[in-house]
Parts: structure tokens; C-alpha cells; sequence
């Protein structure tokens, strides 16, 4: 793909965050991209392509009057937009539509408007997983990680640490759901959800949504807010069911999406200056750093120990204190997104000075997909 | 309250009628000679369609597994462990570990296990696994 030929000129979150009884999914959808808009200057007759996941994006265009010459459906769980992304920023590049608005909204704490989490009794994951036990994403998505903890020596401490350190930067944050400082010890005396899992190793469960518009780096000059170029993407997917990672010690899709997006940006690893890996639980930023190549398999619990990732360290990592602290509605990807965004218009809560690359890294369901978007504020 | 259970399709009906006659039966590839889980028509390393059912050892080891404390009605109301066994003829498996104890202590990474069909309906038998001597 073209590096930097398509830049982000819209970009917010829902007006409310975090438990939002009053607002469906849809209505989350709805004042998000409204206020996307008003960011970007933009009415929605001026919008001719829609993406967006957990609803369709026939819902999402006829709810907002607008009718797309595109439209993206692309849905396989919290990396959703990081795909819609891509798929955006190759249409606009093969001139499918010229601007393009990415939603998400989800009523994960209150339900409001909100489907079920079923899987059909004849599907794969109904015939091979569900009559174990396996419920909610807690008992899913820790299922590799103790064979990740035996082969490189990583401890219950190592997983509450990731916790810990998030903390921090959440309480730089005046939108984070929580914000008051933690200890390992805190961590670990959280109440047991799945061993070794503890409460505080799981992510948030609330209300919000997020949205994006993009549009050419030709046009976006002409938009009120400080351009965000895409540098590049990448995307992958490997199973639907947990028990089926090739390695339980890596992400393929993970390896598969970051190669490309790092090969598309044409950066090394030294260039990057701010880090969002999608926190679902306190493992993920472990597989995230190794996968995406920042550390060497099994070295991101030191080089998060060491407080590179924190502030202060050379690579800050989910600087809005990440699904862990800040939010998580069911489908996180979009908030890492606009925190990236945030970081390179130099707006966000936690701010990292003069930083000019920044990258989203999603996983979608459990460890079943990944996105990556390379971002720069560097025309 | 009856425990969730599988519902076979035509694909996967040779993997059920395994577990209630009592054998645990994977798919091979009789061009590649790959070995797979779960059960499809058809090669997923070569795409060849010439594949063919056998019975297989029903050992395997331990792999990685959480002991869930959500609640899960149909699993009763203590914490168990979902598990994924690496069956000696290669591919992984997820299930529950029975007779032992279902706590760290007990689970042991890479110790062998051996299937174990417990009885659900007249058409269903889960295939479960239990410590077994090395």
C-alpha cells in the first residue's frame, strides 16, 4: 500500500464512557460518528463510505442518512476497525470513496439494545470447546498462557506487573475507569477468575464507542484538525478456537499482521514512538511485544519490568492505561486507534513529547485475528 | 441443568460416534500423511481430500489449561480446569482433566493423560482425559 496517501482527519470517542444505561448500541454508534463529524468539520452527506463491526453497516449508514458508495462489514472481534482501517485506506487509494467513516459502539456493561455472546451448538467452537466450560472471554483467552509461563519462566507476578504498569498511565488519564495506583500485591490478592487469571488482570467490562474518518492526505489538508497519516497496515487471522494456535507461545496472525505493517512503513523497530497493544487481559502486551518484534520470545516481561514501557521508558505502551484501566465495551481495537491519533495530533492525556510514529496493534476474539496500523504525524 | 453439549454435523459425525462407541478418532491424510484436529473433509496442511479416519492412541500430555471460577451452571459449583491435552499423535484438544484434583498442585504441565469417555446422552459421550502412568 502507499504510505501516507491516506491520513485521518476525524476522530473521537463516545461523549460518555464507561457506564452509559441511557444509550443502545446503535445510539453509542450514532454519537460517536456525530461527533467524529464535528471534529472533522463534516456532515453526514459528506461521508460515502461506512465500516463498522457488531452491528452491519447497512444499520450504521441508513441510522445516519448516508448512502455509501462503500461499505465494510469486516467483523472478527476487537481488531475489527484496525482492518477497517486498511480496507479504508485501499479504497480510498483505488478511489472506491473519498471519505470514509470507521464506528464502533458497544453496550458491554449495561446491554442496552445489545445481542448475546451465543455460539451455534453445531459450530466448531460449539462442538470442540463449549462443552468444557469455557464461558466468557476470562476462560478463553488464558487458556495458552500457562504453557507460554513454563517455556519462558514468566510468573503470576510477571502477568500482574502488565497490570500495574498500566495503572500508572491511566492516572494520567481523566476519562480512565480507574485510576488509583496498584501494587503486584493488589494484583494478586484480586479476586480468582480463571488460575492464574485474577480480577485485575482482566480488562474492564463498560459502555462506549469510538469512530474515525478518513480521507486522502490530499484532501485532509483542507480539514480543521491536524493531519494523521496511515504509514502503513496489516492484518491477519488463525483460528476461531483457542485450543487450535498453532503455538501457544505466539500469535501467528499477530506475527503475520505486524510483518507487514512494519514491511508497508518501510520503519525499523528503533522508529517507533508510541505503542498500543489491545490489553484484553495482561498477557496480550507480553505476545504483543515479542510477536510485533520489540523484544526477543519471552523477554517482554523484563523490558516491562525494566519500566520501558512506562513513563518515562523508551517505548510507552498503552498510555491511556489500556483495556485493563481505561475502558473495554467488547471490541477495544477502536480505542487504541484513537488514542494513537490523539498521540500524534499531541492532544492525548498522557502526551508523548514530540513522538512521530505510533502504532495500534489489535487481536481479534482469542487470539483468532490481528490488525496493525502504522500511524505518523510526518507528511 | 443439563450440561451444554456438541451437535454434530455431518463432518464431525465420525468424532461422536467414536466417543460413544468408546474410541478416539482422529483424520489423516493418506497423501501427506498429516494428522488433524478438528475433524473436516479434507487435508488443512496439503488440501487433499483423500483422508481417512483412524483410531488413535488416546494419550497424550497436558498442555496448558485455567481453572475457571466464573460461574458455568451446567459445570457445577466448583472452580475446574479447562484444559488442552497435545495428543501423542500431534494435535491439540480441548477438554476437562478428571480424577485428580483441580488445582495447580495436581495439574502438571506435560504430565500423560489418557481419554476418558464420559456418557452424556444415548448419541453423545464427551471425550475427557485422566492422569495416566508414564
Amino acid at each position: 500500500m502507499k504510505q501516507n496517501a491516506v491520513a485521518v482527519v476525524g476522530a473521537a470517542e463516545t461523549t460518555k464512557m464507561g457506564k452509559i444505561p441511557d444509550v443502545s448500541v446503535i445510539g453509542l454508534h450514532a454519537d460517536a460518528a456525530l461527533n467524529a463529524m464535528a471534529d472533522a468539520g463534516l456532515k453526514p452527506s459528506d461521508i460515502d463510505g461506512v465500516a463498522t463491526a457488531g452491528i452491519s453497516p447497512v444499520e450504521l449508514a441508513h441510522y445516519l442518512g448516508i448512502k455509501p458508495t462503500y461499505a465494510d462489514g469486516t467483523s472478527v472481534g476487537g481488531c475489527s476497525f484496525m482492518l477497517h482501517v486498511r480496507h479504508a485506506a485501499a479504497a480510498i487509494n483505488a478511489g472506491l470513496a473519498k471519505t470514509i467513516l470507521i464506528t464502533h459502539g458497544e453496550s458491554g456493561r449495561s446491554r442496552v439494545g445489545a445481542g448475546g455472546f451465543g455460539r451455534a451448538p453445531s459450530s466448531l467452537m460449539g462442538q470442540f470447546e463449549m462443552p468444557y466450560g469455557v464461558t466468557s472471554p476470562p476462560t478463553m483467552f488464558t487458556v495458552p498462557v500457562l504453557r507460554y509461563m513454563k517455556t519462558y519462566g514468566v510468573t503470576e507476578e510477571d502477568l500482574a506487573n502488565v497490570a500495574v504498569v498500566q495503572r500508572e498511565w491511566a492516572a494520567l488519564n481523566p476519562r480512565a475507569s480507574f485510576k488509583d495506583p496498584i501494587t503486584v500485591d493488589d494484583v494478586l490478592n484480586s479476586p480468582m477468575i480463571a488460575w492464574p487469571f485474577r480480577m485485575l488482570m482482566c480488562c474492564l467490562v463498560t459502555d462506549g464507542g469510538g469512530a474515525l474518518i478518513l480521507t486522502s492526505a490530499e484532501r485532509a489538508r483542507d480539514f480543521p484538525q491536524k493531519p494523521v497519516y496511515i504509514l502503513g497496515t496489516g492484518e491477519s487471522v488463525e483460528t476461531p478456537m483457542v485450543s487450535q494456535m498453532c503455538d501457544f507461545t505466539s500469535s501467528t496472525a499477530f506475527k503475520i499482521s505486524g510483518k507487514k505493517a512494519f514491511e508497508e512503513a518501510g520503519i525499523t523497530h528503533v522508529d517507533v514512538d508510541h505503542l498500543m497493544i489491545y490489553d484484553a487481559f495482561a498477557h496480550l502486551p507480553l505476545y504483543g511485544l515479542e510477536d510485533l518484534g520489540f523484544c526477543k520470545p519471552g523477554e517482554a516481561k523484563d523490558f516491562i519490568r525494566e519500566r520501558n514501557t512506562a513513563i518515562g521508558g523508551k517505548l510507552p505502551v498503552n498510555t491511556n492505561g489500556g483495556g485493563l484501566s481505561y475502558m473495554h465495551s467488547g471490541m477495544y481495537g477502536m480505542y487504541a486507534l484513537q488514542e494513537s491519533v490523539r498521540q500524534m495530533r499531541g492532544v492525548a492525556a498522557a502526551q508523548v513529547k514530540d513522538a512521530k510514529i505510533s502504532i495500534a496493534h489489535g487481536v481479534g476474539g482469542m487470539f483468532a485475528a490481528s490488525g496493525t496500523i502504522i500511524f505518523t504525524n510526518q507528511s | 441443568m443439563a450440561r451444554i453439549l456438541p451437535e454434530p454435523t455431518p463432518e464431525t459425525r465420525h468424532f461422536w460416534d467414536g466417543c460413544r462407541d468408546g474410541e478416539l478418532r482422529l483424520q489423516r491424510c493418506t497423501d501427506c500423511n498429516h494428522t488433524y484436529f478438528p475433524p473436516r473433509a479434507f487435508c488443512p496442511s496439503c488440501a487433499s481430500r483423500q483422508v481417512e479416519v483412524y483410531a488413535a492412541s488416546g494419550r497424550g500430555v497436558l498442555w496448558s489449561y485455567v481453572i475457571n471460577h466464573r460461574p458455568r451452571p451446567d459445570m457445577g459449583t466448583e472452580p475446574y480446569a479447562i484444559a488442552v491435552v497435545k495428543l501423542d499423535e500431534g494435535p491439540t484438544m480441548m477438554t476437562n482433566i478428571v480424577g485428580c484434583q483441580q488445582t495447580p498442585e495436581a495439574l502438571v504441565l506435560d504430565m500423560p493423560v489418557k481419554v476418558r469417555f464420559e456418557k452424556q446422552t444415548d448419541d453423545i459421550s464427551l471425550p475427557l482425559f485422566e492422569p495416566a502412568q508414564s
